[in-house]
């Protein structure tokens, strides 16, 4: 996550206050994942069951297909590779650690 | 020209209820307690024949009594509530909430003991036990000022964007009748005007997220703003006042003086007993010792510069704690007063006095009693830094 420059007491609103609607989705919730699903296009049916599934809204769907996931959200729980019904999966979890090394699998974002 | 006033016979409790009405606050969450009932009792009649426009809001406790206030003011409503003793405890969690989200609740909080053991009578242990709790305090002698605080009230509140608890004395005041000068509800209304909150959560046009999770990064810096508001709460303070005068004469300050200005002996004295005190220095001054009072009207913020200006004639000094700090050091008052005056340096003698616990009476001759203390610690009689007065040994 980029560093910005913190506020200081006098600039902040007066209070616990954030201003503006939606705020939820600028805090990248997805940094403590140490698993995170990998889809496998050629195995995909595009039945949409992750979708349905994810507690995170983190499938990301084109045109009603499957096209990756949205790593600043997903916490990498697992649910959408246990709930794929294809037979061997087209989902597979891979250590994020692993995942960071390497730069292909990254890129499928 | 002052406002026409009506001159009636009130208890405490009455005269705040009456306040509340005047005020017609959006919504009122309370819980019983004794000596605090009647103000929410009272008022709820009000609700109930149709002379106030509130939502109230009868809770399962004063936990859930302060919650429901939050909620309210949050939401942008005008609101306000009524507690002692116990119920404050109850509510303490809630307290440093309100304060933290800067919500303008106003709280009429009649001092009681706290237990155990059990106790329904006056002391301040209750409203000193939240004395960091990031509300204003705002101490009354009597119904009067008790009607004349709780209107204020609610214009430092919103001003300050901080929670108010104005105080009376347990059953002293709180069911003691006296002469009330009750303003018209026209004025009253004019004065109070209508709440403008900058922020709240039923402002569609402004959404906002009220009291999200501030930990490391942000928890410091929305403390120190606290730390600021009740700083300039004292400027917020005095300027309601001298509005208040303008339009009601009466005149308020952060704390009032007696007879201070020349004096050299003084007693520093919250609430009623404040009263009681004004009677012996007449009587001294008439035989010509030249004793004062100081009586502070608000305990947060707390007027430490003004005070000791006020008064550096004075040699010796008697503080009076209607509460027990219980640390083997002063009362709650005495630490202020002492830690103002080291912080400009100006050596006095400092006695302080815990007294009255559990409603245990003041008497006259115990106030005066103290002044002769003082007089001997002048000629430089060893006198014993603490004094439970009027405890038996």
């Amino acid at each position: 996550m980029a560093h910005e420059k913190k506020k200081g007491w006098k600039q902040l609103p007066k209070g616990d206050v954030i201003e503006g609607g939606g705020t939820a989705r600028e805090f990248k919730t997805g940094d403590w994942r140490s698993e995170r699903p990998v889809h496998i296009p050629e195995k995909c049916v595009h039945c949409l069951t992750c979708w349905i599934y994810c507690p995170d809204s983190a499938i990301i769907v084109k045109d009603g297909k499957v096209t990756g996931y949205d790593y600043d959200y997903c916490k990498g729980c697992g649910i959408c590779m246990h709930e794929c019904p294809v037979k061997g999966k087209a989902i597979k979890m891979v250590l994020e650690k692993e995942a960071k090394k390497d730069e292909k699998l990254c890129r499928q974002k | 020209m002052p406002a026409k006033v009506k001159i009636v016979a009130r208890t405490g409790n009455e005269a705040m209820a009456e306040a509340m009405r005047q005020i017609n606050p959006d919504v009122v969450a309370a819980y019983p307690i004794t000596p605090a009932t009647e103000i929410v009792q009272i008022f709820a009649g009000y609700v109930a024949d149709g002379l106030v426009d509130t939502e109230f809001v009868p809770v399962e406790s004063e936990h859930s009594a302060m919650s429901a206030c939050i909620g309210a003011s949050a939401a942008g409503g005008r609101t306000m509530t009524g507690t002692s003793s116990q119920g404050l405890a109850l509510m303490a969690e809630m307290l440093y909430i309100a304060s933290g989200l800067r919500l303008p609740i106003v709280l009429a909080d009649v001092n009681r003991a706290l237990s155990s053991p059990i106790n329904i009578h006056c002391d301040h242990s209750d409203t000193m036990m939240v004395r960091d709790s990031g509300w204003i305090q705002i101490f009354s002698e009597n119904a009067q000022e008790a009607y004349d605080n709780m209107i204020q009230a609610v214009r430092i509140a919103e001003k300050a964007a901080l929670p108010v608890i104005v105080t009376t004395d347990g059953f002293i005041i709180s069911h003691g009748m006296e002469r009330v000068d009750i303003f018209e509800d026209k004025d009253v209304k004019d004065f109070v005007g209508v709440k403008k909150a900058e922020h709240y959560l039923l402002n569609l046009e402004k959404p906002i997220t009220l009291g999200a999770l501030d930990l490391q990064d942000y928890y410091f810096e929305h403390r120190r703003q606290l730390a600021e508001a009740m700083k300039e709460s004292k400027a917020i303070i005095l300027d309601v006042a001298k509005e208040f005068q303008g339009k009601f004469g009466r005149s308020y300050g952060l704390f009032e003086t007696y007879k201070l200005d020349d004096a050299e002996c003084a007693i520093i004295a919250m609430g009623s007993t404040a009263g009681t005190t004004k009677v012996i220095v007449d009587k001294l001054r008439q035989a010509g010792v030249k004793a004062g009072l100081l009586k502070p009207r608000v305990f947060r913020p707390f007027p430490k510069d003004e005070i000791v200006e006020a008064l550096k004639s004075v040699k010796t000094i008697a503080v009076l704690d209607r509460s027990d700090t219980i640390s083997a050091n002063d009362g709650p008052l005495c630490i202020e007063i002492k830690a103002a005056l080291f912080d400009k340096g100006c050596g006095k003698i400092v006695l302080n006095y815990i007294y009255g616990l559990g409603g245990r009476e003041i008497k006259l001759e115990d106030i005066e009693s103290v002044y002769r203390d003082l007089g001997e610690a002048a000629n430089g009689k060893a006198k014993e830094k603490i004094t439970y007065l009027g405890v038996r040994e």
